[in-house]
């Protein structure tokens, strides 16, 4: 038995001896490195670029669009963003020209001799800007994207409230922070252009480097090295570093290794978007709620890159778990002149969340309901339908992380206990957040991606899983191969894993969207399914056994062994030649989506989560320490327990980093906090001690039932943090992260409301 | 500049500008590339090496100030090929996900045990606080340093 069980990672000894090579540890014969020169202005055009004449440009090779042999975009899904930018600029460090050198400080020093004369433009900063449409930056709104998603009659709705409440919500920019910065290798050859780097993704870059080279599937080799984090910061942009790379490669015709330095990361590449976030609740005095209307703004930043998916995900995930008959979710991805955001884990999802949730904690405070028996009355449970339509057949867990969440927490009898003792110069909150994540891509995605994958059994009677997914630390490599030993009936030491090369791999889709383990895992179980009926047959004929097993590696009827997983093979690759059996995705019965009217099963199924933050608030400082996190999350069957409450754990502490850490400092469309010493992510002491409970509701059409896990630990840490606060200060923020500069304008603005409230007690 | 040093174990040789960083000299000059960039202003920890007994980031040090140093790598660790008590920790407790704030938090843990041979969860989390990590939580690494130093 190999699902369940905690066994060792496959790349661990690699990881753990330094032995692993990520892109920056690789070098090649004659390799040259590469510069991006970048726009320092927002908006506007290019007037002039200037060469220094005292700088000898013999020794560099410079390349820009006009020696792009394809078209000047980066594929995606608007193909909208140029490579290079031409003539016109829509943000800043939007990439303009590449250096390559011998080395990394002569490109530097060459990239100091390249002026660049502007002709500037009043930019687009904010989603207010935009949206007032004073000045038109994209189409004829600068709208890149909208949804309407209704469902039952939200005015009839508001007319059944005995109260309605309204609450504004404001969501960050956050940075991916992988530690691993952005790189990538090209190697150009005869008629082939080679990437190896740091991605999430090898069929994207394939994609664009084909596009953006004119080649054909087998001339455009892309693989994933060893990748020091993702966390979606490696979904779209490698194709775009990428690129580069391969573009001074192709001009130069040698190897060019592009590393980005900390810097240049966190103020080029896409962050998570930024939102404003308007709930209008219909509530009955019994906590039911009845109407439920909810405006989405998303920042999509300079061009239309995945905007359009993520506000998508945010705009299903808006309502939260909770049954409304009566919904309007309008949303909208608007476009500024600020560097385009992207994935990053939870993809919308967040974002939404931090927003219904301190809605549900308004709505409590209000009518002077319990915030837990709020969530009770409402959630959503087996049976009950979302927003878009769907009905919740299986695997619904949101009683079951409810309930082990505040048992474990023993969060009611904390609460009781802390409102009686809170009037010293430190405080103590606790608070409770409920959410739920759509696994797999949203809607008709996956039925459209057919995502593929294979199994190859070799003639040394090993099994190696042939799939374009990427280990990006999650685990991907372990669970596969445990997937397969346990659905073909061999060892976990004898699975093992392919590289990530588009040569030899499959499109398996991205990595991305909670889909590796839910979606491809599926694939993967289902080829490996394959392989095995092919053994069984072959051995069926050869010792007239029809009711053959392969149990442990050995082929086994009536009680008695065949033979072994290696000699079958064996016999089998000698008389038929290789053996290699592949499978594709397809949606379970019954799911289905329709994109007109945005209504049906935006996702498969469900993961479920709740989560109960402790915090500290020092009054004197206003600094928020969170001092314990409990959650329960449903992820269906665990294949790998351990590792899932890696994810959880690595999740829930970026959630945390986004409530109360995590800020990016703007000055016209520019990061200005674009290092490790003033953007600043929980260290150590930062983190909380945890308690995670895994809650396996299987799921039927998942692997051996299991279901998402990777961006569900995002969602629910910052508002739990931010119920806490409240419930230490009586504080309510509508804003994150919640800083010590915010909570104390907060509290003074309380205590002023309140003094006006009673000018006697002052 | 010729500098003599020991590293792992072996004394070596190398000859480079005495303002090279010891990152580069270990990464280029060594082959030794188990230590890593992260930022490149020692804030992550991701390129910390043991000089002399201390954790330094090799990002910050001038190769010139090596000279008859003692310097260990994550590639120090192992021997023979097989993982020291510690990497065996990290690998069963989930304590390595993406793989790349390792070698730099094997390396704080080496020396917070070699000095403290039975920290407190507080104190290990004190001992890693320069090291960052985005992917664990660090609850998975606390709970192998915290193993290691019972299994001694």
């Amino acid at each position: 038995m190999a699902v369940g069980q905690n066994v060792l990672r496959k790349e661990g000894f690699e990881k753990l001896t330094g032995a692993a090579r990520y892109v920056d540890d690789i070098t090649l014969e004659g390799m040259l490195f590469g510069k991006t020169v970048r726009s320092r202005i927002p908006r506007g055009r290019i007037k002039a670029i200037n060469f220094d004449p005292d700088y000898d440009w013999s020794r560099v090779v410079i390349a820009d669009y006009r020696d792009i042999p394809g078209e000047n975009y980066v594929a995606l899904i608007e193909n909208d963003q140029p490579l290079l930018a031409e003539t016109e600029i829509r943000h800043c460090e939007e990439p303009i020209l590449l250096i390559a050198a011998e080395s990394k400080h002569e490109a530097e020093i060459a990239a100091r001799h390249v002026t660049i004369e502007y002709e500037e433009a009043r930019p687009l900063l904010t989603m207010e800007e935009a949206l007032s449409c004073e000045d038109i930056i994209y189409g004829s709104d600068n709208i890149f994207k909208s949804f309407l998603i209704a469902r039952g009659d939200v005015d009839e709705g508001f007319r059944q409230a005995d109260h309605i409440i309204t609450g504004e919500y404001r969501v960050p920019h956050q940075e991916q922070l992988y530690i691993e910065t952005q790189g990538m290798i090209a190697i150009p050859g005869e008629d082939s252009l080679t990437l190896m780097g740091s991605m999430q993704c090898p069929y994207y870059v394939h994609k664009s480097i084909k596009q953006l080279f004119n080649l054909s599937d087998e001339q455009a080799i892309v693989i994933q090295t060893t990748t020091g984090g993702g966390f979606g910061g490696k979904e779209e942009y490698p194709s775009v570093i990428a690129a580069h790379a391969a573009l001074l490669a192709h001009k130069a015709r040698r190897p060019v290794k592009m590393i980005y330095d900390r810097a240049e990361d966190i103020a080029a590449t896409p962050k998570r978007h930024p939102g404003i976030i308007r709930h209008r609740t219909g509530v009955r005095s019994d906590g039911r709620l009845v109407a439920n209307e909810i405006d989405i703004v998303f920042d999509g930043g300079a061009y239309a890159t995945l905007s359009s998916v993520v506000l998508s995900r945010g705009a299903i995930h808006s309502p939260g778990p909770y049954r409304c008959d009566n919904i309007r979710v309008t949303a909208r991805a608007v476009a500024t002149n600020t560097p385009p955001n992207g994935a990053f884990r939870g993809f919308g999802a967040p974002q939404v969340t931090f927003a219904y949730e301190m809605q549900m904690e308004k709505i409590a405070a209000e009518l002077g309901l319990d915030p837990l028996e709020l969530r009770r009355v409402n959630m959503l449970r087996e049976g009950d339908v979302t927003a878009t339509g769907q009905r919740l057949n299986w695997s619904v867990g949101s009683e079951d992380v409810l309930s082990a969440t505040v048992e474990n927490s023993g969060y009611v009898e904390k609460r009781r206990k802390i409102s009686q003792y809170n009037n010293g110069p430190k405080r103590r909150g606790i608070g409770l957040s409920f959410f739920f994540h759509g696994a797999g891509f949203t809607g008709s995605g996956e039925a459209k991606m057919k995502a593929e994958a294979g199994l190859e059994i070799t003639p040394e009677g090993r099994a190696r899983v042939l799939t374009g997914s990427t280990e990006i630390g999650q685990g991907t490599r372990t669970i596969f191969c445990q997937i397969v030993a346990e659905e073909l009936g061999v060892g976990y030491d004898d699975v093992e894993i392919e590289e990530p090369d588009t040569s030899r791999v499959p499109d398996s889709g991205p990595t991305v969207a909670s889909r590796t383990c839910m979606i491809v895992g599926r694939v993967v179980q289902f080829a490996a399914r394959e392989a095995k009926e092919i053994l069984l047959r072959f051995v069926a004929e050869r010792f007239g056994e029809a009711d053959a097993q392969l149990i442990d590696g050995w082929f086994i009827a009536g009680g008695k062994r065949l033979a072994s997983f290696g000699e079958i093979v064996r016999e089998y690759i000698k008389l038929y030649g290789e053996l290699r059996a592949f499978a594709r995705y397809a949606n379970p019965p019954g799911v289905e989506w329709d994109d007109d009217t945005y209504t049906g099963d935006a996702y498969p199924v469900f993961s479920y989560g709740a989560e109960v933050a402790e915090v500290e608030v020092d009054m004197d400082t206003y600094e928020v320490t969170t001092l314990k996190i409990i959650t329960a999350q449903d992820i269906g069957r665990a294949i790998h327990p351990l590792m899932a409450a890696g994810q959880i754990e690595g999740g829930t502490l970026q959630a945390v980093g986004y409530g109360l850490l995590e800020e990016l400092v703007w000055e016209r469309g520019r990061v200005v906090n674009n290092r490790l010493t003033n953007y600043i992510i929980p260290t150590s002491l930062d983190a909380p001690e945890m308690e995670t409970i895994i809650i396996e509701k299987e799921y039927p059409h998942g692997p051996f039932g299991a279901k998402g896990v990777g961006e569900l630990p995002m969602d629910g840490a910052a508002p739990a943090i931010a119920a806490a606060i409240f419930n230490a200060t009586g504080a309510f923020m509508h804003e994150i992260p919640i800083t010590p500069e915010r909570l104390m304008t907060a509290i003074e603005n309380m205590s002023a409301t309140r003094a006006i409230d009673n000018p006697d007690r002052q | 500049m010729k500098i003599n040093f020991e590293i792992n174990g072996v004394v070596r040789e190398i000859d480079a500008p005495p303002m090279k960083r010891l990152l580069d000299v270990l990464r280029e000059d060594l082959c030794l590339t188990g230590a890593k960039e992260g930022c490149g202003e020692g804030e992550c920890g991701a390129c910390s090496v043991i000089v002399d007994g201390e954790v330094i980031n090799s990002c910050l040090a001038p190769i010139c100030q090596l000279q008859g140093a003692n310097v260990l790598t994550v590639e120090g660790l192992s021997r023979d090929g097989r993982l020291d008590p510690l990497q065996q920790a990290f690998l069963e407790c989930g304590a390595a996900q993406c793989g790349i704030c390792t070698p730099g938090m094997l390396i704080s843990a080496r020396s917070l045990l070699d000095v403290n041979p039975r920290p407190t969860r507080e104190e290990i989390r004190a001992a890693i606080a320069g090291n960052l990590c985005r992917c664990t939580g660090y609850i998975k690494i606390i709970d192998a340093i915290e193993r290691t130093a019972t299994d001694l």
